[in-house]
């Protein structure tokens, strides 16, 4: 069972609002989604899989390429100041 | 200490690498201006894809091989979802079910007593950038972001809680320190380079983590603050309650902090744009260790016939048994282990310094000519530590240093004739020395050491007068 508090709780995550009246829609939408992977239980015990494609090892050499400039990095906010970028404050 | 726990979360900073662990900026941001150091992978810019640096996975390979610890076979990187503005992705790539490696130890001397430290896992992540704050976080009104850290390699190596007090929890980061240099995968000069979480309970009470401690003293620093907190607690008849605490280094104390997310509030899933390790073929391109600590210290034993207890220092810093074995080859390796130990080791210390600065102040191959003119009695004891010291803090050469600070020892014959020279000149102390003050030898060696400008040396001179005045 999905309760109204867990989807505060999910949304919080998320950081995203929701009202009263969403939170009761999720909730059951939740548990809709929840009961089809319900469905799960009744599969075949199998290895879990854990990439779609069967490719393993994709590397890279340890050499350093041109990255880019502190304007470049820095163009597409407004949330700027003296190279760097501006962001909320946390406090813990 | 038998009712404390302490269990330590180690990040360690691959920094020797390159590049980043899953783009290609260059990894030698330390002391570059913010965001120069960055690209649309590590800025999190959508639809930017992670490569991951084969380095990067071989040297924790290579950690994980010298921590004894079970590397597996399948390897997965998981995405760790939380916000925080350090992090642009909005998620840490990091690894849950499918670490590098599982278990493992690591032997540590704790007050000449060897005590096992066992190792729940090893994972490999990505570090996230780093926050500023303009005056302090209290007065500023929001946070300034470099993300030039952002994405540079990091293993974290977790330990069980075994460890019984702050210091058993100094002797295995010291060790595992040592390790990583060995291992030439990590630079601890540099800024950042090894971060702790500790866990730590008294019997009885609940679990409490000190995050992010950002420097090796502060470790031993927080703990005991932390163990003393929670004993005064008990005293005062409180409860410890579970809880996540904050290590103010500049105070020196540990602040509570609002409780975190919850393991299952990360909402881990694998990293859908990185396939999955197998590490078989890695392996063997890894191939064996170079030679650890303990090898090498029962090596140095056996092929130079040193002590165990100079051997064991030597290979605290592989730069300093380095230094030693190019010493030893030109002079006797009892006497070459005794200077760098307990003369060098010392004088580099005083000034802060280590062992590879060593190699650019003094290289060994002028130490050992020092040393040489030691054991063939052309300088003193006392002409050694001082060219030593001038060496160090003025450079120069070694035989000019001895030429212009008149070193060079004075041949016996001279002594003699300047010994006799003081027992005509002082009769009032020989009559003492005659009468019974044995002290009064004192007086005339020290007349000598005037009349050759402290070139004699002293033990020699006392034996001389002493046998002149027979
Ligand atoms: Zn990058």
């Amino acid at each position: 069972m999905v309760s109204l508090e867990d989807v505060y709780h999910v949304a919080k995550l998320s950081k995203i609002e929701v009202n009263e009246d969403e939170a009761r829609k999720f909730r059951d939408e939740f548990e809709k989604i929840l009961e089809y992977f319900n469905l799960l239980d009744e599969a075949p015990e199998s290895e879990p899989m854990y990439h779609v494609l069967e490719l393993i090892n994709v590397f890279r050499e340890d050499s350093p390429k041109i990255c880019l400039t502190q304007n470049e990095a820095l163009m597409n906010t407004r949330h700027k100041e003296e190279g760097y970028f501006k962001g909320p404050k946390v406090m813990e | 200490m038998e009712d404390v726990t302490i269990g330590l979360e180690v990040h360690v900073q691959l920094n020797k690498l390159k590049t980043k662990l899953f783009c290609s900026c260059p990894l030698n941001y330390h002391d570059s201006p913010p965001n120069t150091h960055v690209c649309p992978v590590c800025l999190g810019m959508p639809g930017a894809m992670p490569v991951l640096n084969k380095e990067a996975v071989k040297a924790a390979i290579k950690v994980a091989m010298a921590l004894n610890a079970k590397i597996q076979q399948t390897v997965v990187f998981d995405r760790k979802n939380y916000f925080y503005p350090d992090l642009p992705k909005g998620f840490q790539i990091s690894q849950y079910d499918r670490p590098l490696a599982f278990g493992g130890y690591v032997i540590v001397d704790v007050d000449g007593v060897e005590k096992r430290i066992d190792l729940k896992r090893i994972h490999i992540e990505e570090d996230p950038g780093k926050l500023y704050y303009k005056g302090s976080i209290t007065v500023a009104k929001y946070s300034l972001i470099d993300y030039n850290r952002s994405g540079a390699p990091l293993l974290e190596i977790v330990t069980e809680p075994v460890m019984k007090s702050p210091k058993e929890a100094r002797a295995f980061l010291n060790k595992l320190r040592i390790l990583l240099e060995y291992l030439d995968v990590f630079d601890p000069e540099l800024e950042g380079a090894m971060r702790v979480d500790a866990n730590v309970s008294i019997a009885g009470g609940g679990r409490v983590e000190i995050k992010n401690i950002s420097s090796f003293k502060g470790v031993e620093k927080a703990l005991n603050y932390e163990i003393m907190r929670q004993r005064n607690l008990i005293k005062m008849g409180r409860k410890i309650e579970r809880e996540t605490r904050h290590f103010d280094e500049a105070q020196s104390i540990t602040v509570s902090l609002r409780s975190k997310e919850e393991e299952q509030d990360y909402r881990y899933f694998p990293e859908p744009d990185l396939v999955p390790i197998n590490v078989e073929e890695l392996m063997k391109e890894v191939g064996k260790l170079p030679e650890l600590p303990e090898e090498k210290k029962e090596r140095l034993k056996a092929q130079y016939g040193i002590s165990e207890n100079y051997a064991k220092v030597l290979v605290l810093d592989p730069k300093m048994s380095d230094y030693f074995e190019i010493v030893a080859k030109s002079v006797n390796a009892k006497i070459a282990a005794t200077w760098v130990v307990d003369v060098l080791r010392g004088e580099l210390n005083y000034r802060g310094w280590n062992f590879l600065k060593c190699f650019e102040k003094f290289p060994p191959e002028e130490f050992s000519k020092l040393l040489n003119y030691f054991l063939e009695e052309k300088i003193t004891e006392k002409g050694v530590v001082e060219v030593l010291r001038t060496k160090l803090d003025q450079g120069g050469k070694v035989e000019e240093i001895v030429e212009k600070k008149r070193l060079f020892a004075i041949p016996k014959s001279e002594i003699l004739n300047f010994c006799k020279e003081v027992i005509e000149e002082n009769p009032k102390a020989v009559q003492d020395y005659y009468s019974g003050k044995k002290q009064a030898i004192n007086f005339l060696v020290g007349q000598v050491m005037k009349k050759t400008k402290g070139r004699a040396d002293p033990e020699e001179t006392a034996k001389i007068l002493s046998d002149l005045l027979k």
